[in-house]
C-alpha cells in the first residue's frame, strides 16, 4: 500500500527512489473524473468485445454472463467505448453528483 | 471472438502490464497503444521510457501503472539506455550470472524524444544493431509541456510555439519522415501503426519483437487534449488519418516496403482535418495545398510499396 | 601479469585495472586525453582478455545513459572522459547518483572550452563536484589502478550504491610511463566480488525505476541522496584499509607529508602533489619546513580529518587548477576556508591558482608561493589586489 505522498518520512524511501509495489497506481481511483459515464444495453450487444478493446483506461470487463460493463472506479468517461460500438449498444448519460 | 483473436499474438491476451489509475487524459489514444502493445511484448520486457506524457502520467512516486520492469532516466537518451541494458543483458547471460532467458528490451518515447532531441541516441542505437524495438508514441507535439511543437507536428497545425497568426500559418515545416531516417540504418524491421487498427498494430508489434535487430515503430497517438477535439472519437480521428492518405499504414521489412492497409478511394484530407482545433484556422487555399501533397506522397508510397 | 612493477603508460594502466575488476559493460566516447583508455579496454574486449560488452557510443551523454542502464540490469559498469565529454554527460551525472547507479568512471581532468584546451586542468571536475558522485583524486599511476580496483567496492557496498569518479589529470598523468605493480587476478577477486545489485532490471522481479517526485516527496528523496553520500565516507576508509592490508599498499582520505614541524602547508588535489613534495625537499634543504595535506577524497568532503590534519598549521595554500567563474575564490579554498572559519580555527589562508590548460607549475614556483605567503601582505585581511585569488605565472 502505497502511502500519501506527505506521510513519506526520508529513510522510508527506497533506495534510488524505486518502486517495488509494480502496479500500484491501481490504488488511484480516477472515476472521479468523470461527467458521463458508459451503459450497456445487452439486448444489442453481440460481444464483440471492441470496447474492451479500445478502452485506454482497461476500465471494462466482461461479466459472467459475456456481456460488458465499466469499472465505475477507474472509468473517466471519454466516450470511446460508446462512439465505436458498431450495433450502438452503449450510450453515455449524465453521471450523478 | 476477441480473446480468440488476441491468442495469434499474445499468451496472455486479458492481462494488462499498464493497470488502470494512470492519470492520462480522457480518451488517450497513446495509452491505449501501449496498452495494446505491452500485451505482445509480454513478460518478458523490460522497458526504458523517455521523459513525456507516458512517463508522466504513469510513475508519480511512490505509484507505478506499470508491471514490467521499467526505468526512465532522461528525455533524449531512451535509446541509449535501452543499448546499455541490451548490452548488459547479453554479457550477464553469457557470464552466467543471469538464466538464459529471452528477454526483449523495449524503448518507448514520444515524437519530441525521438525526432527531435532523441533522434541522435537513436541513431546510435540504430547503427550498433542492438536487438531492441524502439516505439516512437508521435501525438505530434510535445504534448506534456502543453503543446508545443516538434518536428513531427503536420504543416499548418497550431501549437504554442507554432501558433498562427498575422506572420505565420502554424506550423511551416512538413513533418519529419522518420520511418524513413529509421530504413535508411539498414534495420531489418520498420512500421507504422495506428490504435484504431488494432489488429495491424498488434501484427507489427508481434514482428518488431522478432526481427533479428533493432526494430522501429511508429504509432500514431491521437491526442484528444492537445489535436482540439472531443474525447471519444480518439479512435475515429485515427481511421481518418489512414482513410485520407495523411498517415498510411506499412511495414518496411528489410528495405522493402509493404503495404499494410490500402484505403482507396482516400477521403478528401479535410474530412481529418475538420472538427480539429489546431487546424480550425487553416484556409481552403492551405487545405488544398496540404490535400495536394497527400495524394502526392500517397503515389510514392504505392510506387515503393509496388501497389497500383 | 609478471611479479613486481611494470614500466607502463598510466592510461593503460587504467584500462588494465578495469580489466582486473571484471567490468562487465563498457560505454565510452573517445576524448583527448583519455583516449588511450577506451582505446586499449576495446582491445581487451576484442581479443577475449577481457570479457565484457564494448559499446561505441554516439556522444558522452549517451556513454552515461548507457550505463545507467546497463547498470540497472544488474552489470559492473565503467566508463571514461574529459572535459567537453562531462560537460555533454553532465545531465546525466545528477541522474547516475540520484538513482544510485554504482558506475565508476576515469576522470581524465583537461580544461574546459573555450579556447579549446586538450591540456589538464581541474575545471571540468570542479565544474561536476556537486553531482552527487563519490570522487578520489589520485597522485601517480599505482594510485589510479589502486583507486580504480577500490572505486568498484566502494561504490557497489550496499550500504553505498553511489558512482564513483576517479580523477586523473591529463597527459601529465595519464599520459606518463611509471612503474606500476599490479595485483593478481586472483587477489582481486578476493578483495572484490562479482556485483550484487540491490535492485535489478529483470523480469523475475519487475521494478520501476525513476519514478518523477512531486514536491510532497522531492526533498525527502534528495535527502536521502545526500546522507548516503555523506555516510559513504566511513565505507570509503574500510575499503583502503582493507584494500591496504591485502595489498600493502594503503591510503588514507585525507594525507600528510612533512606536516610534523611545519606550521605553514600546500592543500592540492591530483598528481601537482609530486610537484610539491619535491618543493618541499628542496625548501627542507634550505632549512624551511613546510608540509603538504593531499587530499585524496574530494567528496563527500573530509571535513574531520581535514581538522586532524590542519592541527597546528598556521598558514594554508590552497593551490587549484581551476578558476573561480566569479566565486570570491576558486572551488577547493571555497570549502577549506567554510571549514576552517566554521571551526574558528584562525589559520592564514591563500589561494593559489596554477596550471591551468596544462601550463606547467615547477617546484620553483612552489617556493614563490612560500615567499608569498610569508610576505606581510599575505597576513593582511584585504589584499592588495581586488581579487582574493593570485593566478601565479599570468603574464600582464
Amino acid at each position: 500500500m502505497a502511502k500519501p505522498m506527505d506521510q513519506y518520512k526520508w529513510h522510508e524511501l527506497n533506495v534510488g527512489c524505486v518502486i517495488e509495489e509494480v502496479g500500484n497506481a491501481m490504488e488511484y481511483k480516477t472515476g472521479d473524473w468523470r461527467t458521463m459515464k458508459p451503459v450497456w444495453n445487452d439486448a444489442k450487444c453481440i460481444k464483440c468485445g471492441l470496447c474492451w478493446l479500445f478502452c485506454p483506461d482497461a476500465a471494462i470487463y466482461q461479466n459472467d454472463e459475456g456481456f460488458y460493463a465499466a469499472n465505475l472506479d477507474y472509468c473517466k468517461g471519454c466516450g470511446i467505448c460508446a462512439k465505436e460500438c458498431k450495433p450502438g449498444a452503449i450510450t453515455m448519460v449524465e453521471e450523478e453528483r | 471472438m476477441r480473446l480468440k483473436s488476441l491468442e495469434l499474438y499474445t499468451e496472455h491476451p486479458e492481462y494488462e502490464f499498464a493497470v488502470s489509475g494512470h492519470r492520462a487524459c480522457q480518451g488517450c489514444a497513446e495509452m491505449l497503444a501501449l496498452r495494446l502493445a505491452l500485451k505482445v511484448f509480454g513478460e518478458d520486457t523490460i522497458i526504458a521510457m523517455a521523459t513525456g506524457c507516458m512517463e508522466i502520467i504513469s510513475t508519480p512516486l511512490p505509484t507505478t501503472s506499470w508491471r514490467l520492469p521499467w526505468i526512465h532516466v532522461a528525455f533524449e537518451n531512451t535509446a541509449a539506455v535501452a543499448s546499455g541494458i541490451e548490452s548488459a543483458l547479453r554479457i550477464l547471460t553469457e557470464k552466467k550470472k543471469i538464466p538464459r532467458k529471452d528477454i526483449h528490451v523495449v524503448a518507448i518515447a514520444g515524437d519530441g524524444g525521438t525526432s527531435d532531441i532523441g533522434l541522435q541516441a537513436l541513431s546510435g542505437a540504430m547503427e550498433r544493431g542492438h536487438k531492441f524495438t524502439y516505439i516512437c508514441v508521435d501525438n505530434e507535439a510535445y504534448m506534456n509541456t502543453g503543446i508545443q511543437r516538434s518536428s513531427s507536428t503536420p504543416y499548418g497545425a497550431m501549437t504554442t510555439t507554432s501558433p498562427p497568426g498575422k506572420r505565420s500559418i502554424g506550423q511551416s515545416t512538413q513533418k519529419k519522415n522518420m520511418p524513413k531516417i529509421a530504413a535508411a540504418h539498414n534495420i531489418p524491421y520498420v512500421a507504422t501503426a495506428c490504435p484504431s487498427y488494432p489488429f495491424d498494430l498488434l501484427a507489427k508489434v508481434k514482428k518488431a519483437r522478432m526481427a533479428n535487430g533493432p526494430s522501429y515503430l511508429h504509432i500514431l497517438s491521437v491526442c484528444p487534449t492537445g489535436w482540439r477535439i472531443p474525447s471519444d472519437l480518439a479512435i475515429r480521428y485515427g481511421r481518418l488519418a489512414v482513410e485520407t492518405g495523411v498517415f498510411p499504414l506499412y511495414e518496411i521489412e528489410k528495405g522493402k516496403y509493404r503495404l499494410t492497409y490500402n484505403p482507396e478511394p482516400l477521403r478528401h484530407v479535410v474530412d481529418y482535418m475538420n472538427g480539429q482545433g489546431r487546424f480550425r484556422h487553416l484556409t481552403v487555399k492551405t487545405i488544398s495545398q496540404i490535400q495536394e501533397k497527400v495524394i502526392k506522397d500517397w503515389g510514392k508510397m504505392k510506387y515503393l510499396c509496388g501497389v497500383k | 601479469m609478471k611479479e613486481g612493477k611494470t614500466g607502463i603508460e598510466v592510461s593503460i594502466a587504467a584500462s588494465i585495472a578495469a580489466k582486473l575488476a571484471r567490468v562487465e559493460v563498457v560505454a565510452a566516447y573517445p576524448i583527448t586525453p583519455q583516449t588511450h583508455i577506451v582505446e586499449h579496454l576495446s582491445e581487451l574486449v576484442a581479443n577475449g582478455e577481457l570479457d565484457a560488452s564494448y559499446v561505441n557510443v554516439e556522444s558522452e551523454h549517451s556513454a552515461m545513459s548507457a550505463c545507467c542502464g546497463a547498470s540497472a540490469a544488474g552489470a559492473r559498469t565503467f566508463t571514461s572522459t574529459s572535459a567537453q565529454g562531462m560537460e555533454l554527460m553532465h545531465e546525466i551525472l545528477f541522474i547516475a547518483s540520484a538513482m544510485r547507479f554504482p558506475i565508476v568512471m576515469a576522470a581524465v581532468n583537461r580544461a574546459l572550452s573555450s579556447p579549446l584546451s586538450i591540456w589538464g586542468d581541474h575545471s571540468d571536475v570542479m565544474a561536476a563536484r556537486d553531482t552527487g558522485w563519490i570522487m578520489l583524486f589520485c597522485e601517480n599511476g599505482q594510485e589510479v589502478v589502486d583507486s580504480i580496483i577500490m572505486a568498484f567496492k566502494i561504490a557497489e557496498d550496499r550500504r553505498v550504491l553511489l558512482p564513483v569518479m576517479v580523477n586523473l589529470d591529463g597527459f601529465s598523468l595519464s599520459h606518463v610511463i611509471e612503474p606500476i605493480e599490479f595485483p593478481s587476478q586472483e587477489k582481486v577477486d578476493a578483495f572484490l566480488p562479482p556485483y550484487d545489485p540491490l535492485y535489478t532490471l529483470h523480469p523475475d522481479k519487475p521494478v520501476t525505476m525513476g519514478a518523477y517526485g512531486m514536491p510532497e516527496l522531492y526533498t525527502e528523496a534528495k535527502y536521502a541522496q545526500e546522507m548516503a553520500l555523506i555516510d559513504s565516507k566511513k565505507v570509503v576508509i574500510e575499503v583502503m584499509d582493507d584494500f591496504g592490508k591485502r595489498f600493502g599498499r594503503s591510503y588514507k582520505p585525507v594525507e600528510t607529508y612533512n606536516t610534523e614541524k611545519a606550521d605553514t602547508v600546500f592543500i592540492a588535489l591530483g598528481s601537482i602533489n609530486e610537484n610539491i613534495k619535491t618543493a618541499i625537499d628542496m625548501l627542507k634543504e634550505e632549512g624551511r619546513e613546510v608540509g603538504l595535506i593531499h587530499l585524496r577524497l574530494f567528496r563527500p568532503f573530509p571535513s574531520d580529518e581535514l581538522i586532524a590534519a590542519l592541527k597546528g598549521v598556521k598558514r594554508v595554500a590552497v593551490i587549484e587548477r581551476a578558476m573561480p567563474g566569479g566565486a570570491m575564490n576558486s572551488p577547493l579554498f571555497n570549502e577549506i576556508s567554510s571549514l576552517v572559519h566554521s571551526n574558528s580555527m584562525g589559520i592564514q589562508l591563500n589561494n593559489y591558482i596554477v596550471g591551468l590548460g596544462g601550463r606547467d607549475v615547477n617546484p620553483e614556483d612552489f617556493h614563490g608561493i612560500i615567499d608569498d605567503m610569508l610576505s606581510p601582505e599575505a597576513k593582511k585581511e584585504t589584499p592588495k589586489e581586488e581579487k582574493n585569488y593570485r593566478v601565479i605565472g599570468v603574464r600582464g
